[in-house]
């Protein structure tokens, strides 16, 4: 071959590889959790404070839990999206994170509630647990309490529709 | 006056990482102005401060990603230095607490992520590069040093050695040649 090619054969690999570099989203870091069992956390809802909900409460049923807040932009971006889930059937659980609680209430009666319902989790220290690291977050967790799924920021069609749906019927009949 | 300029700039530039690393728990955040007492103000124990510090430049604050955990001011960032901190004051170890952050973050909360098949490029990639680089360079410095040599030195036969030898020594010829310099005149 002639040498005279190297350098465009040079360029041409590292074009590509940069090429695929900037496809990839560097704020999506994976999680460790998936395939792991939900943290277990125990905290008091939104809805009526003296009364707690843990994840045991939603063992048998595949469900989402979505960290939200009353102060995130893209959580009410993505707010029609999960009024559509839970539309469709699916329970979705919030996670009212770093958040005060008027605010957090107002927010739902503003926008709509498409929870069944919130825990509130007002230090971010169950955030932590999940691995949290920006609002909207969603985990979807398994008949046995397992995370399968986790997607970061807000959620749009194309994971829902490619993603989250599919998994969530193969999920439920398995 | 530049020099009093200089010092302040000077002056200031070893402050202000100082303040940012030291200030944690003046922070606001969510989190402060609902649960006060979570985070205490840190000089009451300098050397568990301390501890903190070196734990929290390991590790990798998530939200503004080049930043470490100890140099962030994002209210994430402000959490994780407040659970570190109970967790090395509750007797957990260094590197127990840098596990507990991985077990939750994956590897990449750390800076230093540790050697394994997914991270072995990332290890040994630049340093492979490098030697890639340095062996074509030398290759190709060779390989030019050998033409040049070949282009230097020619096969010539014996008379055009000797030509090469008489203008090799041709100082006294360039001097004759100028005193010819009429001739050469002429010869036109």
């Amino acid at each position: 071959m002639n040498r005279a090619w190297l350098p465009l054969v040079g360029f041409g690999v590292l074009a590509a590889f940069l090429g695929v570099g900037l496809t990839l989203n560097p704020r999506e870091v994976p999680s460790p959790l998936i395939g792991k069992p939900a943290p277990a956390f125990s905290l008091p809802t939104l809805a009526e404070p003296q009364k707690q909900f843990s994840v045991e409460d939603a063992k048998g049923k595949v469900w989402l839990l979505n960290v939200w807040a009353s102060w995130c932009t893209p959580c009410l971006e993505e707010h029609p999206i999960i009024e559509v889930l839970s539309k469709k059937g699916i329970p979705v659980y919030g996670l009212n994170y770093k958040d005060k609680e008027a605010a957090a209430t107002a927010w739902l009666r503003r926008h709509g509630d498409p929870y069944i319902l919130s825990v509130v989790d007002p230090t971010g220290r169950v955030g932590i647990d999940y691995g949290v690291y920006g609002t909207p977050e969603t985990y979807l967790i398994d008949k046995q309490g397992v995370i399968r799924f986790k997607h970061v920021g807000p959620l749009n069609p194309q994971v829902v529709e490619r993603t989250l749906l599919p998994l969530i019927a193969k999920l439920r009949a398995s | 006056m530049p020099l009093v300029y200089a010092l302040v700039l000077a002056a200031g530039m070893v402050a202000v990482p100082a303040a940012a690393t030291t200030a944690p728990a003046q922070a606001p955040s969510a989190a402060g102005a609902t649960t006060p007492g979570v985070a205490r103000p840190n000089a009451e124990d300098p050397a568990l401060e301390q501890r903190l510090i070196s734990v929290t430049k390991e590790l990798r604050c998530l939200v503004c990603q080049n930043e470490s955990i100890a140099d962030s001011h994002a209210s994430l960032a402000v959490d994780m230095r407040n659970e570190i901190r109970e967790q090395l004051k509750s007797g957990m170890s260094e590197r127990q607490v840098i596990d507990f952050m991985v077990a939750r973050y994956g590897n990449f909360v750390r800076f230093r992520p540790p050697l394994d098949w997914t991270t072995i490029a990332l290890w040994f990639g630049p340093g492979l590069l490098m030697a890639i680089g340095l062996g074509l360079l030398v290759g190709q410095l060779r390989h030019r040093r050998t033409l040049a040599a070949a282009r230097a030195m020619p096969d010539l036969s014996e008379a055009e050695r000797a030509a090469l030898a008489t203008l090799a020594s041709g100082r006294d010829g360039h001097e004759k040649h100028k005193d010819g310099n009429t001739d050469r005149m002429v010869d036109r």
